[in-house]
């Protein structure tokens, strides 16, 4: 696969410039709800860092925690009743966490943008798609309305929308799903941010327009070269595009690997289930694999590995002991590079 | 969304060009669907003629008469009965208990009771809009505050508050009168006000806005207060009609504006004493103020069925 070079041969500066500090690096990070009837623990301590031009796809159930972290990042989280109780979020090896709220605010859009999933209730109904477009241009950079309505114009055009300085002017309601979509993208490349965030992107268009939205998205992602946390359930969407995967479950990554080496080799039991449920036409007449039972609740997660009630590896240390990321090695012991699995048991799972 | 659909058996390109140009062409605002909207609706007409001639009789009274509405001719014409075929002439509706003419006294009058309820209409909106979004957006301990504070303000009903508050002030105008009525009717919109932003700021956009970094005072006034100001724009509308009739029951009991001004609601409280001699001179006004605060809740009613798409 080709998207694995993509960081070697990038025309841009800003890739190196920084010299080996990730663009965005998030450390133990933990996120928690005070409800009413407890804390919900949504984000257990996870790690993840992205570069330039690179693209971390995080994937997992409803529920996992993989939206909070990614709102968590862009300081979007409800604060209270959510809370940071810990970790660290560095981006360009800043604490994003020790940021004054303007400081933050002026990172969101023009540093670091995200892409919503509905993008039909993530464009205010009431103004035109100019006037949302052009926004960004003038928060950020102050220009005047019709420079910024010019600078619409042009995004609409990046992004493909056909007619552009015919539609600058109309309504997000008169657009279909998949040109939503690419608005909501153009809104968010607008400035040309470092890092994009998008959180479940296609999931609410259809299949055919899937494929354009994310093959788009990928080519914006290396013209501009920018790292890209690409937030998903759809393992298929991973696979074209994402150069590394974290698996999180419960609040915690339960696994890490390059896109794939997950797919061959899996080394947690939670990932081998998600991929035993993917339908494959090999198997028409079968009954589809599923992973048995139902997510954890947040304000009461098993102890010892999170996934033991649900795993056909479970052992009694797994009810005792949280396991922690432990790095993925080959059976004669060469190094995986970027390989980690939070299970007692990978060995068995990985080569057994 | 086009409302032409094309013939089946002409299914040109250039056909397929002009229907799309039909329908996509003009992009439609909420403001132009209600427009749309409104333009069909005879309430709407009709109000709002009847709403054009009150306000060109308030900025502009000569136009319908040249009788001095002060001037009193005791002798001549007390409680003169009216001429109905002088038309626009100082007897046509007779006169007072002063011997001042009653067509010019209600000409003059419309400006008094217009901008009384003008102005208490916008300061309501502003204050009751200010406070409602910032208990909606903030929630928490602001909400907390300015709630409370609505709710004391509700207990106390419109006119006794303001007939308390009007005691304080020797010399009353259309002014002090607003001030009065807009400190104790600012509450409804307040409600509505909170209720709307409390949805809207939950919607998807408004997350959205936040992180592609849009200040506080953005959201609010950019993204959230397009999509609130249809319902409060007809709460204002419909209540603007009841300040008048407000302003006119205060100058009826005393206490709204006093007898150099001249205003509907000083002419019904004076021509009380006389109603059984001459109903005339209670009845002009008193319609004339019954028509305008009509108008404006029929335009209310209008409005808030253009503004509204569950209505239609």
């Amino acid at each position: 696969m080709t998207t694995m070079e993509k960081t070697a041969n990038v025309p841009e500066p800003r890739a190196t410039d920084d010299g080996g500090t990730p663009l965005l690096e998030v450390r133990d990070l933990h996120v928690e709800f005070h409800t009413r009837d407890g804390v919900a623990k949504a984000v257990n301590g996870v790690n993840y860092s992205v570069n330039a031009g690179e693209t971390l796809a995080v994937l997992g159930e409803s529920g996992s925690g993989k939206s909070v972290t990614a709102q968590a990042i862009m300081g979007i989280l409800d604060m209270p009743p959510g809370k940071i109780p810990q970790g660290e979020i560095l981006f360009r090896g800043q604490d994003m966490l020790k940021m004054s709220a303007e400081e933050r605010r002026k990172l969101r859009g023009s540093k670091i943008a995200m892409i919503f999933q509905d993008a039909l209730s993530s464009l205010n109904p009431v103004l035109s798609v100019g006037y949302q477009l052009g926004e960004m241009f003038r928060v950020h950079q102050g220009l005047s309305k019709k420079e910024a309505r010019a600078k619409a114009v042009e995004l609409m055009d990046r992004v493909r929308i056909p007619a552009a300085k015919e539609r600058v002017n109309d309504y997000p309601h008169q657009f279909s799903g998949g040109m939503r979509q690419r608005i909501m993208i153009a809104m968010a490349l607008a400035l040309e941010p470092d890092l994009i965030i998008a959180d479940e992107p296609t999931t609410a268009l259809d299949v055919t327009v899937q494929a354009q939205v994310m093959d788009l998205l990928a080519e914006l992602q290396r013209e501009y070269n920018m790292g890209l946390i690409l937030i998903t359930h759809d393992l298929g969407v991973v696979a074209d595009v994402a150069d590394k995967i974290a698996v999180m479950y419960a609040g915690r990554i339960v696994e890490t690997a390059p896109v794939g080496e997950l797919y061959k080799r899996p080394a947690h039991p939670y990932t081998r289930g998600l991929l035993d449920s993917i339908p494959r036409l090999d198997q028409k007449g079968q009954e589809l694999y599923a992973i048995k039972g139902l997510p954890p609740n947040l304000l009461n997660i098993p102890t010892g590995c999170a996934f033991n009630p649900r795993c056909p590896k479970a052992q009694d240390i797994c009810r005792t002991e949280t396991p922690a990321l432990a790095p993925v090695t080959e059976a004669d012991g060469s190094e995986l590079t970027g390989r980690g699995s939070a299970c007692h048991f990978w060995k068995e799972t990985i080569h057994g | 969304m086009p409302e032409k659909t094309l013939p089946h058996e002409t299914t040109t390109p250039e056909a397929v060009s002009t229907a799309l140009k039909s329908g996509a062409g003009k992009p439609r605002s909420l403001g132009q669907d209600a427009w749309r909207e409104l333009r069909g609706s005879w309430l709407f007409w009709a109000s709002g003629v009847l709403l054009i001639l009150f306000i060109v009789m308030a900025a502009f009274p000569s136009l319908f008469t040249d009788v001095d509405p002060r001037q009193a001719d005791l002798r001549g014409h007390y409680l003169a009965p009216p001429n109905w075929s002088h038309i626009f002439e100082g007897d046509w509706f007779g006169y007072n208990g002063q011997g001042q003419s009653v067509y010019a006294r209600t000409v003059h009058g419309a400006r008094a009771s217009i901008i009384v309820g003008v102005c208490v209409t916008l300061a309501v909106t502003v204050v009751g809009g200010f406070v409602g979004m910032l208990a909606g957006y903030f929630g928490g301990w602001v909400d907390a505050l300015l709630s409370r504070l609505t709710d004391i303000f509700f207990g106390i009903p419109l006119l006794l508050g303001a007939l308390t508050l009007l005691q304080a002030f020797t010399h009353r105008t259309a002014w002090t009168v607003s001030l009065g009525l807009a400190t104790f009717g600012w509450m409804q919109i307040a409600r509505v006000m909170r209720g709307a932003v409390i949805t809207q700021k939950q919607a998807d956009f408004v997350t959205a806005a936040r992180a592609l970094g849009a200040g506080t005072g953005r959201i609010l006034l950019r993204h959230i207060l397009p999509n609130v100001i249809g319902p409060v724009i007809v709460v204002a509308t419909i209540a603007l009609g009841g300040y008048i009739s407000t302003e006119a029951t205060l100058s009826y009991l005393g206490i709204g504006l006093q007898d150099p001004v001249v205003s509907w609601g000083v002419d019904i409280s004076a021509a009380q004493s006389q109603l059984r001699d001459a109903p005339h001179v209670l009845l002009v006004p008193a319609s004339f103020l019954s028509l305008t605060v009509l108008a404006f809740i029929l335009l209310g009613d209008a409005v808030r069925d253009a503004l509204d798409p569950k209505l239609r």
